[in-house]
């Protein structure tokens, strides 16, 4: 019985290696814009780009949003974060395992408002992700809050 | 007078208002927000539990949904979709999904309509019969299966992304060389 499910799986593995693997490598981006209403930009490198639905994100860029503007970002753990006018938001750093879930992520906003519903890294670990104010530092202990700065 | 007024203004001015609100949400019973403004802590741990940064540190207070709304209604209409998972069971040995399994394409397919830019993330395992690396392989084969089946009715091929974890994490936790249904699957995450 054993020797026959060996077999079988063997022929598994030849059969994948007779497939052309095509990975897809998408781990450098930190996560993507999946809602963008009005004016919405993205700093990245000293430069702006303008941002659209479907753009990849890295981790150090910054987002920001116009009178008009709202943005709406999943975060490649699946965390939420959503932004409405003359916001400023900046994703400081992102380390994710989606294996072990483990991972760092520390997001800060600079203006504007801002809502988080918080994905697996801060699930994983309470420690491990916090949202940054100009004066305060959030903790984030797996949940789902709104925060504003008002210049 | 004319002082205490100079003095509130300062006050005002000393710096940019801030203000954190937990929601109700139907995450974890321990859900929480620590708010830390230098040495200060408060902990909102509460459905409207809110802080507003002083001087003197975090300063806690009490809001409703009508006040959020009126606040934060831009921002939360903003908010993505949530990413929707699914599992599909294999028949054992194979890269071949179970009947009930096949209707369940359907439905990740109606969650990929819903989204503007749907990503998919496709992640094969398998039980713990047979070896690592056959296994690693089974699984991967799995995903491929999946993306294809997904290619194949219309899905941008750049759009899915598989990995396969072998037997590494079983849904059910069983002994070597046990033929468990519900550790062959496919997991599919649409963002």
């Amino acid at each position: 019985m054993r020797s026959t499910i060996r077999f079988r799986r063997g022929a598994a593995v030849s059969l994948a290696l007779a497939c052309a693997w095509l990975a897809v490598p998408a781990w450098a981006d930190v996560g993507q814009i999946k809602v963008a209403k009005g004016r919405v930009t993205v700093e990245r490198k000293g430069q702006e780009l303008a941002a659209q639905v479907g753009m990849p994100l890295e981790a150090a860029d910054v987002v920001r949003t116009g009178a008009d503007g709202s943005v709406g970002i999943t975060m490649r753990d699946n965390s939420l974060l959503s932004a409405g006018p003359n916001s400023i938001v900046s994703l400081d750093s992102f380390e994710f395992d989606p294996t072990t879930s483990d991972g760092r992520f520390d997001a800060r906003l600079q203006r504007g408002t801002l809502a988080v519903s918080s994905g697996r890294i801060a699930k994983k670990s309470p420690q491990a992700m916090t949202v940054r104010t100009p004066a305060a530092v959030l903790g984030v202990r797996g949940t789902e809050f709104v925060v504003s700065v008002d210049d | 007078m004319a002082v205490a007024l100079c003095a509130l203004v300062v006050a005002g001015c000393a710096g940019p208002k801030e203000s954190v609100v937990l929601l109700p949400s139907a995450s974890a019973p321990d859900a929480a927000v620590v708010v830390t403004q230098g040495s200060k802590q408060v902990v909102l741990a509460e459905p409207y539990a809110a802080a507003r940064a002083s001087r003197d540190g975090p300063e806690p207070f009490r809001t409703n949904a009508a006040e959020v709304q009126a606040r934060y209604g831009s921002a939360l209409a903003a908010q993505p979709l949530r990413p929707a998972q699914f599992t599909l069971y294999f028949v054992e040995g194979k890269d071949e999904f179970t009947e009930e399994s096949k209707k369940i394409v359907d439905s990740v397919f109606a969650e990929i309509a819903r989204r503007p830019v749907a990503d998919v993330m496709v992640i094969g395992h398998t039980d713990t019969v047979g070896s690592d690396a056959a296994n690693d392989a089974l699984s991967r084969q799995r995903a491929e299966v999946v993306r294809n089946a997904f290619v194949a009715r219309g899905l941008a091929v750049d759009k899915v992304v598989t990995a396969g974890r072998g037997r590494r994490e079983l849904a059910v936790p069983t002994a070597d060389g046990v033929a468990e249904p519900r550790n062959r699957r496919v997991e599919i995450l649409v963002r």
